[in-house]
């Protein structure tokens, strides 16, 4: 859907310090080339299948469909991959894309650390060295995903640069590329950022959809009413979307991160209080004040602190494809905790946004509509956070 | 012929960076004219960024300490009316395209126009997404100055052939901060733009000392100074005009001396 420019519509582009341009270059042709190449879709796949665990399960949240009473609910469970989240999706791809083109080193930015961890694990499988850059603040907040970075053999560096938060983290890694071209390649974890990066992630990610599709048709013999996702930077939302685009009798909803609201300044939700501006190498929208310097974001949700949208959300958006609403910090946990009583699944905090929609619009629905929600990752990390946030200390 | 070529008459040019409003606009003031009285030939003024993508952890400080004063493009704006009443050398604009594209490219570039800025470095604007504010720039007539890094290669002859007012060459990968030694063969890169271009070549990024201004001069037409200048700011505070006058003196004298060799 990106022209040769790497454009969805008038969103992204590539705008980058000059310094960068021939990598990005590189990257670029050399997608273009693997993308099609058998050798390597038969060497992605198997990573895919033998380690990442793949496909995922469609699974039929009974309970919660009953406990909702309304439409029929299908958690994608992108939680049950390797590392415990779709980012491992991305970074096979994105490593042995980086081993093609003869890098020895991979770099990332992590906000809830699930992006280090599966960066950290694919370089330990694969034999490289990795660097992880992590928001200060985060390193805090999901201080057991620092400790599996590390024991995976990957260095964490904590950035204290501006909010201390995922956007940092970014910048710094984008810093970091800037010094050091030659042997690294910079694995960003979402489908944001210059072109090519938006494009290479969500074709990595779109396995996601892809699976969803098969399995339902098996399931249900028709497709979904909705398909619904949390968006950060956006990755697992346009994974889970992209081959439902063209069905136009399908909702794609996005579950942005309001964090105490977006009638407050702690908030993340960029398509909703956001507006167009150029950062972090792409045109979207961003969260910024009136002369366009970057907010200070809060969410609750590390991996969803985020003041951008990748620039196909955007354009989804612009073209009224897909729906982006607000969910804000208590409705996500009350969601956290809802889906673990009721399935025994403890969702991401991440995913939980999009349960929390889920457990708004479902009741309204007939009992003969299918929705079906992507289970972004596990939410075994944010167990000491969620318990913190309801006034218990629970030392991990 | 825009008003930047001036700064490249007088010998090697040299050309300060000073970021607006560390730590207040009228400090920034003394310091941009004591720059100037010191023979700065340009200078590069910086709007404040929230984010400097490009920038090490000095101007990243600087930026900071800005932003927390409470300066915002209008009163930067106003600061640069103000300065034009006694300062002629040729000014630019260093900020991030956010904060053009931000402020409509149309309104920023006019007042640029209006004010007497006759420049803007972009450093998160590549030669392929110039045209979001180069149609702008051509029509108000203010220089968008390009920049080449070490990485650019087989890019610079294309970068050169459409550069206007002067290039920027980035001495070292990575972002801005002193460096101890700068080992990009310039040389060569700066042949490359020569066969392309008349347009002046600066060289920035890691530059402190008189010896290494001295040496980048001998292959370019001048050199750029940040955050040397930035940690003198930072040390001096309010006091900081005189050390960055005596700086940029000496920069100067060194750059004159090696003219004359």
């Amino acid at each position: 859907m990106s022209n040769m420019n790497g454009r969805f519509g008038i969103h992204g582009g590539q705008y980058i310090p000059e310094t960068l341009m021939n990598a990005i270059i590189e990257l670029e042709q050399a997608y273009n080339h693997y993308k099609n190449d058998p050798e390597f879709n038969r060497e992605l796949t198997e990573l895919f299948n033998e380690y990442a665990g793949r496909p995922s399960r469609l699974y039929y949240a009974e309970k919660l469909t009953k406990a909702l009473g309304g439409a029929k609910i299908y958690l994608k469970r992108e939680d049950l991959n390797h590392t415990g989240s779709h980012k491992i999706n991305n970074v096979l791809g994105q490593a042995l894309l980086a081993k093609k083109l003869g890098k020895t080193r991979l770099i990332a930015e992590t906000g809830a650390g699930q992006h280090g961890v599966a960066t950290a694990t694919a370089a330990a499988l694969m034999n490289m060295e990795c660097v992880v850059f992590m928001g200060e603040e985060d390193t805090k907040r999901q201080a057991l995903n620092v400790y599996r970075m590390k024991l995976l053999g990957a260095e964490v560096i904590p950035v204290t640069s501006g909010t201390a938060t995922l956007k940092d983290a970014v910048s710094e890694a984008m810093r970091e590329w800037t010094s050091r071209i030659d042997d690294t390649h910079y694995c960003l974890g979402s489908v944001m950022g210059p072109h090519p990066f938006p494009t290479i992630v969500r074709d990595f990610q779109a396995v996601i959809s892809k699976e969803i599709k098969v399995q339902i048709l098996e399931k249900e013999g028709r497709l979904p009413d909705a398909v619904i996702a949390c968006v950060g930077g956006g990755s697992n939302a346009m994974g889970s979307f992209y081959h439902f685009i063209e069905d136009e009798g399908v909702r794609l909803i996005g579950c942005e991160a309001a964090g105490r609201g977006i009638d407050t300044f702690e908030t993340a939700a960029t398509i909703n209080t956001g507006r167009l501006g150029i950062f972090h190498g792409m045109k979207s929208y961003f969260c910024q004040d009136e002369y366009g310097q970057i907010a200070p974001v809060y969410s609750i949700s590390a991996g969803l602190d985020y003041p951008g949208v990748g620039p196909e959300h955007a354009y989804l958006h612009d073209i009224g494809r897909a729906e982006y609403v607000p969910v804000t910090d208590d409705e996500a946990v009350n969601a956290f905790e809802f889906l673990s009583k009721t399935e025994g699944i403890i969702p991401a905090i991440e995913s939980s946004h999009a349960i929390a929609h889920v457990m708004k619009i479902a009741p309204e629905m007939d009992k003969d509509k299918i929705v079906v929600i992507t289970v972004s990752g596990r939410g075994d990390k944010d167990c000491a956070a969620i318990a913190r946030y309801r006034g218990e200390d629970i030392h991990e | 012929m825009s008003n930047i070529r001036n700064a490249f008459k007088n010998g090697k040019a040299f050309i300060p960076f000073i970021t607006c409003g560390d730590p207040d606009l009228e400090t920034t003031g003394r310091i941009v004219r004591a720059a100037a009285e010191n023979g700065a030939d340009l200078i590069e003024l910086g709007i404040p960024f929230s984010d400097p993508t490009a920038e090490g952890p000095v101007i990243q400080g600087a930026n900071i300490r800005a932003l927390s004063g409470g300066v915002t493009t209008d009163k930067i704006f106003d600061f640069v009316r103000e300065l034009r009443r006694d300062v002629k050398i040729p000014l630019v604009f260093m900020t991030y395209a956010n904060v053009v594209f931000s402020y409509g490219a149309e309104r920023f570039i006019s007042t640029c126009a209006e004010i007497g800025v006759d420049g803007i470095i972009l450093p998160d604007l590549p030669f392929e997404e110039k045209d979001e504010f180069q149609p702008v720039c051509a029509k108000y007539g203010v220089d968008l100055i390009s920049l080449i890094a070490p990485t650019s290669h087989q890019r610079i002859a294309m970068i050169a052939k459409e550069a206007d007012g002067f290039l920027y060459v980035v001495s070292s990968l990575g972002v801005t901060g002193t460096r101890s030694e700068i080992t990009t063969d310039l040389a060569s890169i700066v042949n490359v733009v020569r066969e392309n271009t008349d347009v002046p070549c600066a060289i920035g990024f890691g530059i402190s000392t008189p010896e290494q201004a001295q040496k980048m001069s001998s292959v370019s037409d001048g050199v750029i100074v940040g955050s040397a200048i930035i940690k003198l700011i930072e040390k001096h505070g309010r006091d900081a005009a005189s050390p960055v006058g005596e700086y940029v003196k000496k920069m100067k004298d060194a750059l004159k001396a090696a003219s004359c060799e």
